[in-house]
This record gives structure tokens, C-alpha cells and sequence, in this order.
């Protein structure tokens, strides 16, 4: 299980999460909405200890990732797989390098197993034949699946989608959506994914939550917030600019975020 | 409520702003070494990468280290025959090209160039993959970024960097004595005589140091500066050339520090 406690950070005078509280139960799918820059991104690299937290903890199978010491932190980061916005893909390496990569590190896998995974995991994001390419050979989608099958490479018991879908046309928005869900079911993962593609968000999560003002404003099933009559979660599941500004006190919500203008 | 700055305190403001900025500069780069040093431990990670950067960054740099040593040499065979002659034996030309060589030229000026061409890759590459967030993939696939990008880098600047400097004082000497044989008129023996008149075994000792170091400051900064490197292509650019800047400018440092410290009488 995933929790987020109380999470605060700022970046100098930005605050960028206020309060973020989110619970990912195991085999559950969450999907974590909000506007660009609402701190979805930064509240992922959180779970893997890419930052530290100002206030509040992340807790993953009740172990407090904060106060991990380096060795702890990398034993946790072998459970969990991170698929990264742009793929993140070691450009001087191939495609079956980069899923060689986690593999080699976690070890005690034999030269013909690591092998046999690449070409497993290859298989299962339909990525085969391509394990000699380069990343700059493949198109946007394929980069991105490429990433997947890093992330499932050795196998986690965590997979967190840092914008999966964001860039891709709707066709490869499906085939990437359908993987996702693919994962789930073959693989049974719990996974967390931070979108603001609320189709993506409404076919692949079992709960879906809002990310405004640093914190959670909403939570519930995709239908619950589909329905949603909170004029900020109302106005962005529906692409309305103006609902948002009205249930935000008539504040421009594009700039930046309230918390962060307060305490500029 | 931010302050307004009087007009007459502005320069004052600007230049404690600057001592500022340089001294957290300084704080972040002796966290960045320290933590270098602490990733020297993962051995597992880095050995396996030292000897593709060593030919990377090592072996690939003496073409451009040789090509600037050897110009040197024939620049200073000509410069010192014109100041000697008529005043002091044409032999010494031997000594000027052999010590200068060695104990400044070989290794400042290799330095120099591969503050440019080392340096700036480095920072270029890491800055590169800092944006991507391949460095942040790293740390999630559980990889130490520093034991995996920074410690193999740093330490074939550290092994290189001499050998490269060796390769580069041999060759202006040689450069300088053909310059010396074919347009000065001397005689093999003669520039052999002025190359041994004042040679002390320390001055090789002196330019290993020298070249050591300056493949440590080359390295280091270019890994600190591709680290820290923010906000996309521009961002590359800017800690590329800052790495070069700092790690030329470091040099110079280094090389006065070493005189001080080891020429003096």
C-alpha cells in the first residue's frame, strides 16, 4: 500500500503541495488529476524518494520512505517501477540495454534470464523486434512503451505513470491506455498515474483524485467525479475555465496556484 | 513587503548578492565532492565504466593535446633562438623549449584545450541527461547516479590527464628540436646539451602534479555543473559554458597554487 501523509513542499517561496493526503491500496489503480503544474509530478517523485519531503511522510508497505537510509531507499525503489513523462531512455544505450539496465542492478538474474525478460517484457508492451534500436529511433508512443517495459522489467510490485498518455494521438492514447490495464490484470500491480487526460483517467483508474492547491479536493470513482458538482472538479473534468474561477474565488487559475500566491 | 534598495546602496546590494551566490556556489560544489568521495565505496558500479571514459575522455584527447603541443614547440624554438641570439649560446634554445614545456606549456595549455573538449562534453552529456531525467531513471532503477556517472569520469581525468601531459611535453621537445635542426642551423647535440644544461627529474614530478590536478578540476566541475543543470536546452548551454569558464579559470589557480607552493626557493 501507497500512503501520502500531510505532504508539504515548497520550492523556495513556491509551495507546490499543501497538505496532500492519498491512500493506493494494493491492486488498486489511481489515477491523480490536475491542472499542469498542480504538483502531480511532485508528489510522485516523492513515493520514490527523488525528493524529500518539507512536512507530512510517504509510506509504502507501512515503511516510511523519508527516513530511509540510501541502501533501504534502493531495496524499495526494486519494488517499484517508474515510467517517466518523455520515457527518461538512456539515449546512448539500445532498447534491450535500457531494460538491462534494472535488471543488472537488482541482480541475480543470469545473463540468459535478464534476456528472456527483455524479451518478455518487450512482448507484453508489443515492442518486439525493436530491442537493438536506439531511443531516437523510435516514435513518441514507442518511447513510452519502452519505458513501460523498463518499469516492468524486474518485476515490481509498484508501477507509477508520470503522464503516460501526454503528447501521443488518441489512437496511441487507447493502446497506451489498454496497457495500463493490461499490467494490472497480468500482473497484478498496484499502480498510481498522474494524468490530466480525464478519458485516460475514467478508462484505467478504479478511483480518481483531485489535485488543487496542493492538496486533494476531490476523491472518489471515476462516475463519483464524473458527477462531481464542485465547481473546480466540475470545471476541469468538463474543460470550463469559468466554473473553475468561480469555485476559486474568481482567481485566475493558469498563472500559478493560490497556495503559491499567497506566499509570494 | 519586499524592501525598495536605496539608489547609493544598489552597487553594495549587487556585490553582496554576488559574494552570495559565490560562496553557496562553493557550499554546493564541497557537498557534491563530498559526495563523490562517499560513492567511491560502490566499486560494483564505476569499475566496470573506467576504462570506456579513460579512452573516452583520455585516449580521444591526445590528438588535440599533441596538435597544440607541437606548435607550441616550434613557437618556442623560434621565440627563444630570436631572444638569444647575439647575447647568449644558441644551446640554450634546448633549455628554454625542454623547461618551458615541461613545467608550464605541456600542461596548462593541455589543460586548457581539455577544458573545452572534456569539460564541456561532460557537462554538455550529464546536463543533457539531468533534463531528460535519465539521472532521475537512474536513481529509480536504483543506481547511484554519482558512483555510476560522476566517479568513473573524475577518476580517468585523474589517470588521463598525465598521460596526456606526458605525450604533450614529449612532443613540443621533439617539435622544438626539429625547429631547432632544420631552421635555426643547430645541431642534434647542441639542442640535447641546452635540454639537459638545466633539467631537474623533479620537473617531470612538478608536471604530473600539475597535469593531476588539472584533471580533477576539469572533470569535477563539468559532472558538478552538468548536475545542476535546469531548464532545458538552454540550461545545457548555460552549465557548458560555465563548466569551461570555472574549470579554465581554476586551472590558472592551480597552476600559480602549484608555483607557490613547490617552486618556491
Amino acid at each position: 500500500m501507497i500512503e501520502m501523509i500531510d505532504l508539504h513542499k515548497s520550492f523556495g517561496p513556491k509551495v507546490v503541495l499543501n497538505g496532500l493526503s492519498l491512500r493506493v491500496g494494493e491492486g488498486d489503480t489511481v489515477a491523480l488529476v490536475g491542472f499542469s503544474g498542480a504538483g502531480k509530478s511532485v508528489a510522485l517523485k516523492h513515493i520514490v524518494g527523488l525528493l524529500q519531503p518539507d512536512m507530512g511522510t510517504v509510506r509504502v508497505d507501512g515503511t516510511d520512505v523519508p527516513s530511509l537510509s540510501r541502501p533501504d531507499l534502493y531495496e524499495l525503489r526494486r519494488r517499484v517501477g517508474y515510467v517517466f513523462q518523455f520515457a527518461a531512455l538512456f539515449d546512448s544505450m539500445t532498447v534491450a540495454e535500457n531494460l538491462a539496465m534494472g535488471l543488472i542492478k537488482h541482480g541475480g538474474f543470469s545473463k540468459d534470464e535478464i534476456e528472456e525478460r527483455i524479451a518478455d517484457s518487450l512482448e507484453r508492451v508489443e515492442l518486439e523486434g525493436y530491442e537493438e534500436n536506439f531511443p531516437a529511433e523510435l516514435s513518441g508512443g514507442q518511447r513510452k512503451r519502452a519505458g513501460l517495459a523498463r518499469a516492468i522489467a524486474f518485476g515490481p510490485k509498484y508501477l507509477l505513470y508520470d503522464e503516460p498518455t501526454s503528447g501521443l494521438d488518441p489512437v496511441t492514447t487507447t493502446v497506451i491506455d489498454r496497457l495500463i490495464l493490461k499490467m494490472r490484470d497480468e500482473l497484478g500491480v498496484t499502480s498510481l498515474v498522474i494524468t490530466h487526460d480525464m478519458d485516460s483517467a475514467y478508462c484505467i483508474s478504479d478511483r480518481i483524485a483531485m489535485l488543487y492547491d496542493g492538496r486533494v479536493l476531490q476523491e472518489g470513482t471515476p462516475e463519483e467525479i464524473r458527477r462531481s458538482q464542485h465547481p473546480v472538479v466540475k470545471g476541469f473534468v468538463e474543460g470550463r475555465p469559468e466554473l473553475v474561477e468561480e469555485g476559486s474565488g474568481g482567481m485566475r487559475i493558469f498563472a500559478n496556484t493560490p497556495a503559491s500566491r499567497r506566499r509570494i | 513587503m519586499t524592501a525598495r534598495t536605496a539608489t547609493w546602496a544598489r552597487p553594495f546590494a549587487a556585490v553582496g548578492r554576488s559574494a552570495g551566490g559565490f560562496f553557496a556556489a562553493f557550499g554546493r560544489f564541497g557537498t557534491f565532492f563530498v559526495e563523490m568521495l562517499r560513492s567511491l565505496r560502490d566499486v560494483g558500479t564505476w569499475v566496470p565504466l573506467l576504462v570506456g571514459q579513460m579512452r573516452h575522455l583520455g585516449v580521444d584527447s591526445i590528438p588535440i593535446a599533441l596538435f597544440l603541443a607541437a606548435f607550441t614547440g616550434i613557437v618556442l624554438a623560434l621565440q627563444a633562438s630570436y631572444t638569444f641570439t647575439g647575447a647568449v649560446p644558441l644551446y640554450f634554445v634546448g633549455a628554454l623549449v625542454g623547461k618551458t614545456m615541461i613545467l608550464e606549456l605541456g600542461p596548462v595549455l593541455s589543460g586548457l584545450a581539455l577544458s573545452g573538449r572534456v569539460g564541456a562534453n561532460i557537462a554538455a552529456e550529464l546536463g543533457t541527461m539531468r533534463v531528460s531525467e535519465q539521472i532521475d531513471a537512474l536513481e529509480t532503477l536504483a543506481y547511484n547516479p554519482v558512483a555510476y556517472l560522476v566517479v568513473p569520469r573524475v577518476l580517468a581525468g585523474i589517470l588521463m590527464f598525465p598521460v596526456i601531459v606526458i605525450f604533450a611535453n614529449a612532443i613540443g621537445i621533439v617539435a622544438g628540436w626539429i625547429t631547432a635542426i632544420n631552421l635555426l642551423q643547430m645541431s642534434t647535440d647542441d639542442f640535447i646539451r641546452g635540454l639537459r644544461l638545466f633539467y631537474e627529474p623533479f620537473d617531470i614530478t612538478f608536471s604530473l602534479i600539475k597535469a593531476t590536478s588539472f584533471g580533477l578540476v576539469v572533470t569535477a566541475v563539468g559532472c558538478f555543473e552538468g548536475f545542476a543543470t535546469k531548464g532545458g536546452a538552454e540550461g545545457v548551454g548555460r552549465s557548458t559554458t560555465r563548466a569551461v569558464v570555472i574549470s579554465s579559470m581554476l586551472i590558472l589557480v592551480f597552476d600559480a597554487f602549484w608555483a607557490v607552493v613547490l617552486l618556491q626557493p
